[in-house]
């Protein structure tokens, strides 16, 4: 197995080749990579949730719209500066997810699907009941971030270091969450329930927890998307946001942090691709695309990378024990 | 009171089709445990290719017949082909690659056809019924009857047939039915025929009340869902009646509560599921799971 330095190294280079990109490509890309920041924040989220509680949850959507505009009314309505959106929103999801989660303790698998999938299909719709706050379905139109007044950064590449940096936090945060003591207690629920209560472990507090914490996640990178793209609509925040989410989590690998920026990766990506293979059915494309990874890789890319790693150090430790055999 | 019947039959009609592709859901479900997000599309496709063979001059009835035979040999294939390469994958690997059937499926069909929606005929006699002083549309009279007759083909095909009885055996026990020289795979494979037929029969009965669009079973795969779920997930029959339930309380509350109106109702219509769910987590006539520890 890799060592800890190893991991350590590479995690630095791939750090260095982070904060070197925004001055290698185009405004265009850059708004691009900071999509796929965003997208990895609610995908680590969502797989915080289904991947590692093993609650299975359609309604993500919800959350990323209620980051949203959190975020946009917040500038919009009140001039509120942005850098105080991000977390206002998170607690706000973090709050809101607490208590979704509370009555989804009744539901198991599709139930709990379909209850937070009819959060997924309302919210578009009460977007737009409440048209004297969320401006209808014309949305609310921002302006996009400037870096602060020290720095010589464009717009775009700003915003691409600040979706990094709040990545990287929330990385973090979530690898020493899942890691300790409550990260097992999560997991454990999953794998068993009735052992966990067993053992101690408070099942519902924690799983109302882990649907807040989960829902905080996906709040902020939607209050992130609101800065970035500059604008929000309710058509943006359907369903099929949510089924993308759960595509994403999947594709990247369930219950993997780091599969969540192979997931973001190719869920920003792929449809491009697609759209460039064939312009006529670019979602026959992608849905192809969809089934072969599942073919190749039905422990998404980070269960294919273990796999993958578990088998070369196999190798790599097979010669030494074979000359220590014959030594011996 | 007249306006009451008149909705309430409509209601029973639409939920006739939501019950179909719920029922179409519950049989892939109970034998495999995975939700077919590819069911609404499924029957789009047979209804797209029930409309090329009416544009060929087909009568009504004989591309009804050969629609039904081609998605169920269809539904077969697909299983066989697309599904089994997945069969040991974890769950939600399976409904991914269900999503992906549901995109390629929808945009090839909007590549070959286009998105422009097309008119869908109806077998039935455009003139309404009339009894008493209430008008029924003949067509919603005649889907829920063709509904109803798919229910009792479908219920004396598991009830009375050896295949049927091979097909519960699968889906509950695998490895025991196995065990009794049942080829597993293969009943897996018919079970996706039938709820391809079944989905065929929706798609034929909904397309002259919503016309034919690559999107039309979109909005129906969710009622379908939630009708599933509210009569539960184990239970075809509980399927079928949810669908019911969920027609008539979305035509009833979109009628009655005015500020709801048509916009919301689908919300309105879940909100109800859901309260129902908060009582008894595993649907109207679920089993609730058990599980070994």
């Amino acid at each position: 197995m890799p060592t800890r330095g190893l991991r350590a190294a590479l995690m630095l280079i791939v750090l260095a080749a982070a904060a070197t990109l925004p001055f290698v490509l185009s405004n265009f890309r850059l708004f691009q990579c900071a999509q796929v920041f965003i997208y990895a924040i609610a995908l680590l989220g969502v797989n915080i949730l289904i991947g590692f509680n093993g609650q299975f949850s359609l309604g993500h959507s919800a959350f990323y719209a209620l980051g949203a505009y959190t975020s946009a009314i917040m500038i919009d309505r009140w001039s509120v500066p942005y850098g105080w959106t991000i977390p206002a929103a998170g607690v706000l999801c973090l709050v809101a997810g607490f208590l979704f989660g509370i009555p989804a303790l009744r539901l198991e698998g599709l139930y709990l699907a379909l209850a937070t999938f009819a959060l997924a299909l309302a919210v578009p719709q009460i977007l737009k009941y409440f048209e004297h706050w969320t401006g209808g379905s014309q949305g609310i139109v921002l302006s996009k971030p400037e870096a602060p007044a020290g720095l010589k950064l464009s717009a775009d590449q700003w915003l691409y270091f600040l979706t990094l940096v709040v990545l990287l936090v929330l990385f973090l945060l979530a690898r020493n969450l899942l890691a300790g003591r409550t990260g097992r207690a999560i997991v454990a629920i999953r794998d068993n329930p009735i052992a966990a209560q067993a053992m101690g472990v408070n099942t519902a507090l924690y799983k109302s927890l882990t649907f807040g914490v989960s829902a905080a996640y996906t709040g902020i990178a939607g209050a992130l998307s609101a800065l970035v793209i500059a604008f929000v609509a309710p058509d943006a925040f359907d369903v099929f946001l949510s089924i993308t989410f759960v595509t994403g989590i999947v594709i990247g690998g369930l219950a993997s942090i780091s599969g969540a920026i192979f997931g973001a990766l190719f869920i920003q990506f792929v449809p491009n691709w697609a759209q460039d293979i064939s312009k006529a059915a670019p979602w026959a494309i992608y849905g192809v695309f969809l089934i072969g990874f599942m073919y190749v890789m039905p422990y998404g890319i980070v269960g294919a990378m273990r796999l993958a790693a578990r088998r070369f150090w196999r190798r790599a430790a097979e010669p030494s024990a074979a000359a220590a055999r014959s030594r011996g | 009171m007249d306006i009451l019947v008149q909705q309430i039959v409509s209601g029973l009609a639409t939920g006739g089709i939501y019950g179909s592709v719920a029922l179409a859901l519950v049989m892939i479900y109970e034998a495999t445990d995975i939700v077919n997000f590819a069911q609404g599309q499924m029957a789009v496709v047979s209804t797209y290719l029930a409309w090329s063979l009416l544009n060929a001059g087909m009568p009504y009835w004989a591309a009804f017949a050969a629609t039904l035979l081609i998605s169920f040999v269809g539904g077969v294939l697909l299983e066989r082909t697309v599904i089994r390469p997945v069969e040991g994958a974890p769950v939600l690997t399976q409904v991914i690659v269900c999503i992906g059937l549901l995109v390629i499926f929808n945009s090839a069909l909007g590549w070959i056809y286009s998105y422009v929606q097309k008119p869908f005929p109806s077998p039935f006699p455009e003139r309404p019924l009339k009894v008493g002083n209430i008008y029924f549309g003949a067509h919603d009279i005649g889907a829920l009857g063709i509904t109803i007759l798919v229910l009792i083909a479908l219920y004396a095909f598991f009830r009375f047939t050896t295949l049927g009885l091979a097909m519960r055996a699968a889906a509950q026990n695998p490895v025991s039915s196995r065990l009794c020289g049942i080829r597993v795979g293969w009943m897996l494979a018919i079970g996706w025929g039938l709820a391809s037929l079944i989905g065929a029969v929706a798609g034929l009965m909904v397309a002259p009340i919503v016309t034919l669009d690559p999107n039309m079973m979109a909005g129906i795969l969710i009622y379908a869902f939630a009708s599933a779920t509210l009569g539960g997930f184990t239970s075809p029959g509980g399927a079928v009646l949810g669908g019911l339930i969920v027609g008539v309380v979305e035509n009833l509350v979109g009628t009655y509560v005015r500020f709801i109106g048509t916009e919301l109702k689908l919300t309105v219509a879940l909100a109800v599921i859901l309260i129902v769910l908060l009582v008894r987590p595993s649907g109207l006539f679920g089993r609730a799971a058990v599980h070994r520890v």
